[in-house]
């Protein structure tokens, strides 16, 4: 249980985000504590992904503030000041946090293991050596320890998709951001995905952002879930609570629309 | 006319001297448009103002007017303008380098362009700094895909290297030019510079097709 005065490991705070006259998020607060997993849901187009973007820093905001462990990462101190992050700060928080794609985007010019290794040399400062063990026990973890040497386009999904979190976790993030990572696998590689993401949220303390349409999944892994419609929470629950007692009109009608579907 | 055969394999020597002179100003042209078009396609992508426009502006302008003109105009002008005083080999190669450079800038771009947008977001998402993404990611699965317009460009500029002729490079044709000159006979010269290159430009557009078909298509 995470106390109160421990500062939260993601806070949002009146987050706006616009694309041109597009509102997509309009004053998203929310606090994640350190270790909890909250899975985001809503009905496509309404914001999720740009959520994780924002913590990415792959997206800035229009407005409002986000923090990350208690320090500003939309913004920065200067003279006393909150001013929107410049690129070097960002570059300075971004390390703390790492995200999983839908595509995978693994690196198709480098082999599996260097997927995994580049950053920790280029950014961590580890040796190839060092990096070269980080890689290959999460290679084991990930179950794919024979395919180190492999590139990329010799893999099915599911195996690209484990190294992209092979790759991610390489870099030891407080925050991993999980964006529909099984939504372009094969249905047969899903559990296998979701399994290793469940073992993974167990066994460390990494806080997990998480947009997912897989429903049980959610509801096993999940601290909280966040119901999303047009760029605003509308319901925001423990799973046993929001999947069997959903409180809001839109949360039913969506999650019956996704059971319908799968 | 006849060809006289003793006259052609006299005049060979002289030719293929002309011809050493050709592969090297399209080697060191391709290498200078190769290079020097990645430079351009980078600071352009940087956008940095004015700059961004100049180096627009003078690309269009070499896209836009006769190699022939800017070969005189590097050769005629410099000099006396600037001070810049180069031999008429070295003249032949940074105009040959500088003219395909800005024809391989647009290559390399669209290059560029055809990486997926989920290879820079996943390389910022793994905070590898601008330059290492650029050297790690980008430009392995960039150039690659270029690689059959480069080597395109630089057939284009072997065949263009008797353009300098007019500033008196002594490159293939013009040696066999001069080979004729002496007793008055072109058949031969010709038909022997006309042989070579096709010898040459031939397969290596062969060479660029099997590459066009191995990397994918920008
Ligand atoms: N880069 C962008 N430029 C313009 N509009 C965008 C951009 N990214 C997302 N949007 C818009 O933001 C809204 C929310 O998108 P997104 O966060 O991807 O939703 P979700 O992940 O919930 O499906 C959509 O209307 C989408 O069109
Ligand atoms: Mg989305």
């Amino acid at each position: 249980m995470s106390n109160q005065s421990d500062p939260p490991m993601i806070r949002f705070d009146n987050v706006v985000k616009r694309f041109g006259d597009n509102t997509v998020l309009d004053g998203f607060t929310c606090r994640m504590a350190p270790g909890e997993f909250v899975t985001l849901i809503g009905p496509s187009g309404s914001g999720k992904t740009t959520i994780l973007r924002l913590v990415m820093t792959l997206e800035r905001v229009t407005d409002g503030l986000i923090e990350i462990d208690g320090s500003p990462l939309s913004h920065m101190h200067r003279g006393g000041k909150l001013v929107p992050a410049d690129e070097k700060h960002l570059a300075g928080v971004r390390t703390r946090i790492g995200m999983v794609f839908q595509q995978f985007n693994l690196f198709p010019n480098m082999t599996v293991l260097r997927n995994i290794t580049e950053a920790p040399v280029r950014v961590l400062g580890l040796t190839p050596a060092e990096a070269d063990e980080r890689a290959r026990d999460l290679l084991d973890l990930v179950g794919l320890a024979d395919k180190a040497d492999e590139h990329p386009s010799r893999l099915s999904g599911g195996q690209q998709q484990r190294v992209a979190i092979a790759r991610a976790l390489a870099m030891r993030p407080d925050v991993l951001l999980l964006d529909e990572v099984t939504s372009a696998l094969d249905p047969e590689l899903v559990a296998g995905v979701l399994g290793l993401l469940g073992h993974i949220a167990d066994t460390t303390d990494i806080t997990f952002l998480c947009v997912t349409h897989e429903m049980g999944f959610a509801r096993d892994v999940s601290d909280r879930v966040l119901m999303f419609d047009h760029g605003r929470v509308i319901e925001d629950a423990p799973p046993e609570r929001l999947f069997t007692d959903p409180r809001e009109e839109r949360t039913r009608e969506f999650l019956q629309a996704v059971v319908g579907r799968t | 006319m006849t060809w006289d055969w003793q006259f052609a394999a006299n005049s060979v020597p002289l030719i293929l001297q002309g011809l050493l002179v050709t592969l090297q100003i399209t080697v060191l042209g391709s290498l200078v448009a190769y290079t020097l078009g990645l430079v351009f396609a980078l600071v352009r992508r940087a956008r940095i103002p004015v700059v961004d426009q100049l180096l627009f502006l003078f690309i269009e302008f070499v896209r836009s007017t006769p190699l022939l003109v800017q070969i005189f105009v590097l050769y005629y002008v410099f000099p006396s303008a600037f001070g810049i005083r180069m031999s008429a080999f070295v003249t032949g190669v940074i105009a040959i380098g500088v003219h395909y450079a800005c024809y391989t800038s647009e290559v390399y771009r669209a290059g560029i362009d055809a990486v997926p947008k989920g290879q820079w977001e996943a390389a910022t998402a793994l905070s590898l700094p601008r330059r290492r993404v650029w050297t790690s990611v980008i430009l392995p699965q960039a150039v690659p895909r270029v690689l059959p317009a480069l080597g395109n460009y630089t057939i284009s500029m072997f065949k263009e290297t008797p353009l300098l002729l007019a500033i008196g490079v002594v490159d293939l044709v013009n040696a066999a030019k001069a080979a004729g000159n002496e007793s008055y006979r072109f058949v031969e010269v010709y038909t022997i510079a006309g042989l070579l290159f096709l010898l040459l430009s031939y397969p290596a557009s062969l060479l660029v097709r099997r590459l066009e078909r191995r990397v994918e298509p920008v």
